[in-house]
């Protein structure tokens, strides 16, 4: 479904991607794992038009992204850290999404993190006043909300109480039933352990190894994601 | 595109400086026009007051509101949405506000107070001028990510094509008084919107015969239709020039 290609982005000194390539399919769940500064955001921002690769090209269901923006109304985007215009109300920021992307009538809205969170309580609460937990769940609600095909979450439950965060997980699993594709960045890698069946390893900007979560206890000898991944920067 | 621009001019209604401006432009237009007499000498006070603030205003508010609206765009690049259509829809939002704030602030008034061709022409010119700095300013935004470096490469420019401009063309002319520049002049004016605009405005006023000979060859110039229309073209260069350059490099943008 996605599949990008030899794709580098340096920002001044630093190379942010190097020669990274990938596919993602229908029905997959990727954990995109690195330490800090890898590159996971740089990724999932090229792979949103957001940044502008230097290098190569990415397609998404067999177009390139450079040219079209159309693609975008199949994947839901929740930022890492969600900035929003600030002297708008939640209720404003969900009516005027609704309206931005209102053209494909046949898909059905998908309310139920709205209402899941209590959201629908807040409505009238300016996004300046919103604590970082509240501000991650209207980013959540929001990448839901369009029922999109492909899922890229950045960081998902950084900031949120660990009710909310289960019901995002909850929510997860149950669009992944539905074979979408999920792509997720996290440090809580004892989270991911039900979630993913694919590892994308990445470090300085460069992919180290895109495998299965049974190949990789394979080749680990390890039962837990935590533990495998730690064998695995052990061995670095 | 609609949608966006109905937003964008939504939130330029909710932080009321565009409606402060509207009432300034009023108030002093209209007491301009309360205290002369002749119509012809408000016009003229008027005049210098709107060449400087008006630029200035459109300069500064655009580039202040285009980094205020840093979450929104992130907001909207990451929907189908094309970034061209975001970025003209920004430009069309305000752009239009101010055009239609010194319309009514000032537009009005002089047609009620001082209808004719100097007054058409001034505002005209004033709303043109209002939409090349708002593009001005955009351009300025786009280029850096620094805020306050965007805000002074703005005050800057705003700077230099109010002042410092008018002060390098008085230089050269000092400095090469030997030589017959004045066909030169025009092509110079064409240099600087603001310049521009004056010359146009000061020509529909007759007041050009004290302007000397280089005034002669403006009126030669600009005062025939031909000439009136390559200034006319040369201020949409100004708006257009601008705008296509910030939608570059806002193509090519990372956010």
């Amino acid at each position: 479904m996605i599949i990008a290609t030899n794709v580098s982005k340096q920002f001044g000194k630093l190379k942010a991607l190097n020669d990274v390539s990938v596919t993602c399919n229908k029905g997959e769940c990727i954990a995109l794992i690195g330490p800090n500064g890898s590159g996971k955001t740089t990724l999932i921002k090229s792979i949103l038009g957001m940044v502008v690769p230097d290098n190569g090209f990415i397609t998404f269901n067999g177009k390139n992204i450079l040219h079209d923006w159309m693609y975008r109304e199949f994947i839901g985007y929740m930022p890492q850290t969600g900035r929003y215009p600030e002297n708008m109300t939640i209720g404003q920021v969900l009516d005027m999404m609704k309206d931005i992307r209102k053209q494909n009538k046949n898909r059905q809205l998908d309310e139920e993190l709205v209402n899941a969170f209590g959201l629908d309580g807040l409505l009238s609460k300016r996004m300046r006043t919103l604590s970082g937990g509240t501000t991650q769940k209207v980013s959540a609600a929001l990448a839901f909300l369009f029922n999109p095909d492909v899922l890229i979450l950045d960081e998902p439950t950084a900031g949120l109480d660990p009710v909310a965060s289960e019901l995002l997980k909850e929510k997860i699993i149950k669009e992944k039933k539905k074979g979408k594709l999920v792509l997720i960045t996290s440090h809580i890698l004892s989270e991911l352990d039900d979630l993913v069946t694919q590892i994308i390893y990445m470090q300085d900007g460069n992919l180290v190894f895109h495998k299965s979560i049974e190949n990789l206890r394979k080749d680990t000898g390890e039962n837990t994601l935590s533990k495998a991944i730690a064998n695995v920067m052990m061995k670095k | 595109m609609k949608k966006i621009i109905k937003y964008v001019i939504a939130d330029i209604l909710r932080n009321k400086i565009v409606l402060a401006y509207t009432v300034f432009l009023l108030v002093i237009s209209l007491s301009v026009f309360s205290i002369e007499d002749n119509t012809g000498k408000g016009l003229l006070s008027l005049l210098n007051i709107i060449l400087i603030i008006v630029p200035l205003v459109a300069v500064i508010f655009s580039t202040i509101y285009i980094y205020n609206s840093a979450e929104f765009i992130e907001l909207l690049v990451s929907q189908p949405l094309h970034r061209k259509r975001i970025w003209i829809s920004l430009f069309a939002g305000l752009a239009g506000s101010l055009t239609l704030a010194f319309f009514v602030g000032a537009g009005i008034p002089v047609i009620i107070c001082a209808p004719g061709a100097t007054g058409f022409t001034m505002v005209g010119m004033g709303m043109l001028l209002s939409v090349i700095f708002v593009a001005i300013a955009m351009l300025a935004a786009v280029t850096t990510r620094d805020k306050a470096k965007g805000i002074g490469i703005s005050i800057l420019l705003w700077l230099y094509f109010s002042l410092i401009f008018d002060g390098l063309v008085v230089f050269i002319l000092f400095q090469f008084q030997d030589y017959p520049l004045e066909k030169a002049m025009i092509v110079v004016s064409g240099l600087n919107p603001i310049d521009l605009g004056r010359i146009l405005i000061l020509l529909k006023m007759d007041i050009s015969a004290m302007m000397g000979y280089t005034g002669a060859v403006f009126k030669d110039f600009f005062g025939t239709g031909i000439g009136f229309t390559i200034a006319l073209l040369v201020m949409f260069c100004w708006m257009i020039v601008p705008t296509w350059l910030s939608l570059r490099k806002f193509n090519r943008k990372d956010l």
